[in-house]
């Protein structure tokens, strides 16, 4: 686990060290705000919650996840640093975990910048804060999920444009299976397809998250599926890390 | 003496093409072994290999007795390895790229802070510790990747092209400093340049497609023709154009 952390400090270290974390870091919190306050109709609703902040976040990190993820080892092998981290003593598995968990921090940072709307809508009304705090666990989740995809694929190519196109499009895929269009066409097909599809599906997971409910199956499935991604990209990295 | 590296029918095949083919050799502690060869000879796969980043088609190559392929976070804890090029993360500057480094061998606290230290003054990086390795030279980045690779004093050493892009003087204190270390290590250094391996090193493997085509100390190598370099001609171009 330590070397993992080690990793981890230096990858964070870096996103700040260069323009990334402020690039992703802006426009995560003007496109977030401006969203939510247009498009969701913040005021207009009369509600004092934060529903439609946690409806537009899983789209956001559909692109700016994939973003941050595809240069996480493509990056290594164009700069070659790759052959430095993986003849120092560690294992892939730690190599991997140090890079996940330094993205995911990095996300977790992005959100809690968020902060403000909170503030805004504690002010504004008498919001359920625990309603809140479970919606933005699950917004971490779900970035975890994209993150876990989009560094699998980026072990498997160097070039930085395939990873990002390959990532945006996994994820979209996890997104949007959970989504009325998806589940409505396949339920009037293929009923059980439509069940499968809606288990697999990140933001239908996210819902409930967003609503307050936090279940063990729900923790379980992110869990998971973070688990088996990182798992892929463990794999990849061994297979590829010299090609 | 026992063998530090041992290397043992090591084959790299690519699709049809063998870049090692069964190479077979042993270093033991106070050598320092030239690896010589053209340009794709498979000298860097040879190495890659050794330092557990590339994964033999063949055979396997042991570090202090520890398999490269079955127990490689052990035999990695006694390798100080330099990749060709010596590869860094440019935005980092180089005392904390150092400390990355340290931290990951396991050494924490004063001790981290001691081992960067004498580091730094081995490789005379005292000057630009704070300066980011991408605004550094080609002679400074070379000797960042060579003070990363010192820096645990690891029993065995396998240096890619240590003094490609330094300057005369550079080069100069570099083979010093390995001269100096080599009682106590084994080393292999791959060079290009032949009068490297006449000054530095005490036994010569002249490698050519993949295969060991001498292994001598460089002054019996030197002896078999009117120069080393015309050794090294003759023994690894094609027989026609020689």
């Amino acid at each position: 686990m330590r070397p993992a952390l080690t990793i981890a400090r230096r990858e964070l270290a870096g996103y700040f060290a260069t323009p990334v974390a402020c690039v992703f870091i802006v426009i995560f919190l003007v496109m977030s705000g401006a969203l939510t306050f247009t498009l969701g109709n913040f005021f207009g609703r009369g509600t004092a919650d934060l529903q439609p902040f946690f409806g537009f976040v899983p789209w956001l990190f559909l692109f700016l996840v994939p973003a941050l993820t595809m240069r996480l080892w493509a990056e290594e092998r164009r700069l070659g640093t790759i052959e430095l981290l993986l003849t120092l003593p560690l294992t892939q598995g730690q190599a991997v975990l140090g890079k996940f968990l330094a993205a995911w921090a990095f996300c977790a940072i992005a959100l809690a910048l968020t902060f403000p709307l909170v503030l805004t809508v504690n002010y504004l009304g008498e919001p359920d804060n625990g309603v809140i705090l479970t919606g933005y666990l699950g917004c971490l989740l779900v970035a975890g999920a994209y993150l876990a995809v989009g560094a699998a694929i980026s072990a498997l190519t160097k070039n930085q444009v395939i990873a990002f196109v390959l990532a945006v499009a996994v994820c979209f895929l996890f997104a949007a299976a959970g989504s009325p269009v998806v589940t409505e066409f396949l339920s009037v097909r293929l009923p059980l397809l439509a069940e499968i599809a809606r288990g697999l599906s990140v933001t239908e997971r996210l819902g409930g998250f967003a609503r307050g409910v936090v279940a063990l199956r729900d923790l379980v499935f992110f869990a998971s599926f973070i688990g088996f991604w990182l798992f892929a990209n463990a794999v990849a990295v061994d297979h590829r890390k010299a090609d | 003496m026992p063998a530090l590296i041992e290397i043992d029918r090591l084959t790299k095949r690519f699709g049809g093409f063998t870049a090692v083919d069964d190479v077979s050799f042993t270093v033991a502690r106070g050598e320092v072994l030239g690896f010589l060869g053209p340009n794709g000879a498979g000298k860097s796969t040879t190495m890659k290999m050794l330092a557990g980043f590339m994964t033999p088609s063949a055979g396997t190559a042991r570090i202090c007795g520890e398999d490269v392929v079955d127990r490689p976070v052990a035999a990695k804890r006694n390798l100080g390895y330099l990749p060709e090029g010596a590869p860094t993360y440019p935005e980092m500057t180089v005392s904390a790229f150092l400390s990355f480094v340290a931290r990951v061998r396991g050494f924490h606290g004063s001790e981290a802070a001691d081992r960067v230290a004498h580091a730094m003054r081995l490789t005379m990086l005292e000057g630009v510790r704070l300066q980011p390795v991408e605004t550094l030279s080609k002679g400074f980045k070379r000797r960042v990747g060579l003070a990363q690779s010192l820096l645990h004093d690891p029993p065995v050493l396998v240096l890619d092209e240590p003094t490609d892009g330094l300057d005369p003087n550079q080069k100069h204190e570099v083979r010093r400093l390995i001269g100096q270390m080599a009682p106590h290590k084994a080393i292999i250094i791959s060079t290009h340049i032949l009068e490297e391996v006449s000054v530095l090193c005490t036994r010569a493997i002249i490698i050519a497609r993949g295969r060991v085509l001498a292994d001598a100390t460089p002054a019996d190598l030197a002896r078999r023709g009117p120069s080393l370099e015309a050794v090294f001609r003759a023994l690894t171009l094609p027989k026609d154009a020689a």
